[in-house]
């Protein structure tokens, strides 16, 4: 679950970590009376679950309060890259002498042949530096540490990377500091990203994060309530809430066939195979492990959700039962108002009962199209054959 | 010969009783997985089944021998019965569930680092030497013995693979998952060195998935050590940046862990890839 930038921000400082001063708004008179006490430049952020705010207006400086007071108006409700602005963060805009970048995560980078598992804190001397580019090896500007949970991190590890990315004395210390800062909330919280980016120098020669990032760990919120309330829904999409809620996995997609079985890995293979058949997926549902019938009418909610013109559900049970899986299908005739072409593929545990079960409904459903195929490469033409007929995508 | 599980092997379900562990265990079962005990704590000396219950690891292990655990706690839980199993002296650990806290798997990696324990998943489907030993839930009628090792991220991909291998009629020394999530306990590069030192298996598929690192160190291994042949599947060809698909560590960021970057990593180290899982008989039968 990624936070948005205040909440990492207010974490953060209750670990030590300094930000600016500053406060959410959600409204133009609340983003006045910030200002009005903030008494500086101000900087109003749009409190999107994206990146590249920047790029997409997101940011913007105000030099006074009715400055603040016009750009909010305009900023609230704003969309950056499909997501809406309900929330501003006004901070105090600070002056910048040099930037640097800080983070800590998991599996920086793997190391020989044995799976990574080890926290790695980074840091760089440049600008712009995005945690994703250690994924294909550490670039040259990258000074990575590893961490070792059992020790955790070291002061002697922080000022060691102050140094590395050109920090004078005093400021090594302050960095040091904030480094801690960084890994107690990292550890302490859960999170599998934490960053401070960029951490700037201001002309006083104050160490700041300027911004914030924060995701927590979904496995560990049980750990966490007071996180799980942090969860910001109406940055969501509806169908998105629905199956988190049911512990669905769901993306939607471009195309327009619905994608459900029963693992990632199938799911995703399941995608690429109708896209060599020229057919692109319309969203990736997986239903997971040992699914029962209600999780399969959710998922068959999802599906045919948007502008899906057929559905493929594609399984291959181990823990999952195929007649549960076709219990579901059956039930999700009764429920939903499925009128478009669906095409099942059942392999695995109980695979014959499942089969039973479709063959004794057929056509049962009025406009309903029901079709079994096997195996996996039959369903996918079938798939395409029904597009095919509908006038293609 | 196979790795890791063969008729060797005597299986310990940690979380027996729970209602999670239940649903396994008849799985099990009907799969013909060797288990002799179970253990949940506050259930000792109840039966389940013809299984007897334990209170402790501990006490399983002295009570009937057994050599490796399955666990079918909750993934909240996960840690703690792995630590268990590891003080006990279990050297193989298959854990299932796959929602198990990264902060927990650190803590984990770093525990059993230098152990000969070896632990498969978070998030495996299990580990099955056909005609010898299944342990977790692969379904039981998809595999057929024979020479092919084959480990997968996804558990029900493998399943896919091994049934096209199995009707091809081209058998299995050894299937496994070894789970989608961002720490895992054992890697592809582990499992290829163990494939490549078992004498029963003449050559290996390598079923990978975007993100993460696990195909790229892979290649290397391949590359560097590997004498088998080695065929792979790379999914999430069509999948967009950005965003998790479902395993946790299925994102595509920017660049790298795209399907093609890995593709290209295994390719240069030798691997033929193939497009769809359905060419994959053909890939190996060309590779025999």
């Amino acid at each position: 679950m990624r936070l948005h930038e205040y909440q990492a921000k207010r974490i953060l400082s209750q670990f030590g970590v300094p930000v600016p001063r500053g406060q959410v708004a959600t409204s133009v008179s609340e983003v006045r009376q910030i200002a009005e006490r903030l008494g500086t430049r101000v900087v109003l952020k749009a409190q999107v679950l994206t990146g590249g705010r920047g790029r997409g207006g997101g940011i913007r400086l105000a030099n006074d309060v009715s400055e603040a007071e016009r750009i909010a108006s305009q900023m609230f409700g704003m969309e950056v890259n499909g997501y809406i602005a309900s929330k501003l963060l006004v901070d105090e805009a600070v002056e910048i002498e040099q930037e640097v970048y800080l983070a800590i995560t998991v599996n920086g980078l793997g190391y020989g042949y044995h799976s990574p598992g080890q926290p790695a804190i980074v840091a760089s001397a440049r600008g712009g530096f995005e945690i994703s580019d250690l994924a294909q090896g550490a670039p040259e500007e990258a000074y990575v540490r590893e961490i070792d949970p059992l020790l955790g991190l070291r002061e002697y590890q922080a000022r060691e990377l102050a140094y590395n990315v050109g920090l004078g004395r005093e400021q090594s210390q302050q960095f040091a500091s904030a480094a801690m800062g960084l890994w107690n909330a990292f550890w302490a919280e859960d999170a599998t990203l934490v960053e401070a980016n960029p951490l700037v120098v201001c002309p006083n020669g104050e160490l700041v994060s300027l911004n914030a990032r924060m995701t927590i760990d979904d496995d560990a919120l049980f750990r966490h309530p007071e996180l799980s309330d942090l969860r910001d829904e109406s940055q969501e999409a509806a169908t998105e809430r629905l199956a988190r809620r049911h512990g669905i996995h769901y993306v939607r997609l471009g195309g327009k066939v619905g994608c459900l079985s029963n693992g990632a890995g199938l799911a995703m293979a399941t995608m690429d195979l109708l896209r060599l058949h020229g057919v692109r997926a319309g969203s990736f549902i997986d239903i997971g492990i040992g699914a029962q019938t209600a999780k399969v009418i959710v998922g068959l909610r999802l599906a045919r959700n948007g502008s899906a013109s057929a559905v493929l559900v594609n399984i291959f049970g181990g823990l999952t039962r195929c007649d549960e899986v076709a219990r579901g299908i059956l039930a999700a005739y009764e429920e939903l108002d499925l009128s478009i072409p669906l095409v099942v593929r059942l392999e695995g545990t109980n695979k014959e009962a499942g089969m039973a079960l479709l063959a004794q409904n057929p056509g049962r459903h009025g406009q309903a199209r029901l079709y079994t195929a096997e195996p996996l490469a039959d369903a996918v033409q079938q798939v395409a054959a029904v597009m095919q007929a509908n006038g293609g995508q | 010969m196979s790795i890791l599980v063969d008729q060797q092997t005597r299986l310990l379900v940690q979380g027996i009783a729970a209602p999670e562990g239940l649903t396994y265990v008849e799985h099990m079962i009907a799969a013909g997985s060797p288990i002799v005990a179970g253990v949940t704590f506050g259930q000792g000396g109840t039966w389940c089944g013809s299984m007897p219950v334990f209170d402790t690891v501990r006490e399983a292990v002295q009570a009937t021998d057994a050599n490796a655990a399955v666990i079918c706690v909750r993934g909240s839980e996960a840690a703690e019965a792995i630590f268990e199993a590891a003080d006990a002296r279990l050297t193989l650990i298959v854990c299932v569930p796959a929602e198990v806290p990264v902060r927990d798997m650190v803590l984990v990696k770093a525990h059993l680092k230098g152990t000969p324990v070896r632990l498969i998943g978070p998030g495996s489907s299990g580990v099955c030497s056909p005609g010898k030993c299944n342990v977790g839930i692969i379904p039981g009628y998809i595999v057929r013995s024979g020479s092919v090792g084959i480990v997968s991220r996804s558990g029900s991909l493998a399943y896919e693979v091994t049934w096209l291998l199995t009707q091809a009629g081209l058998g299995q020394s050894t299937v496994l998952s070894i789970g989608g999530g961002m720490i895992v306990g054992s890697g592809f590069a582990e499992i290829l060195a163990m494939f490549e030192d078992d004498p029963a298996t003449e050559e290996v598929v390598l079923i990978g998935e975007i993100g993460g690192q696990e195909e790229e160190m892979a290649a290397r291994f391949v590359a560097d050590r590997m004498t088998k042949p080695v065929v792979a599947l790379i999914t999430g060809q069509t999948a967009p940046p950005g965003r998790q698909m479902g395993h946790a560590a299925a994102v595509i960021e920017e660049l790298a862990g795209t399907a093609q970057h890995k593709t290209e990593m295994l390719q240069k180290a030798g691997v033929r890839v193939a497009r769809y899982a359905d060419e994959l008989p053909t890939l190996l039968e060309e590779r025999m």
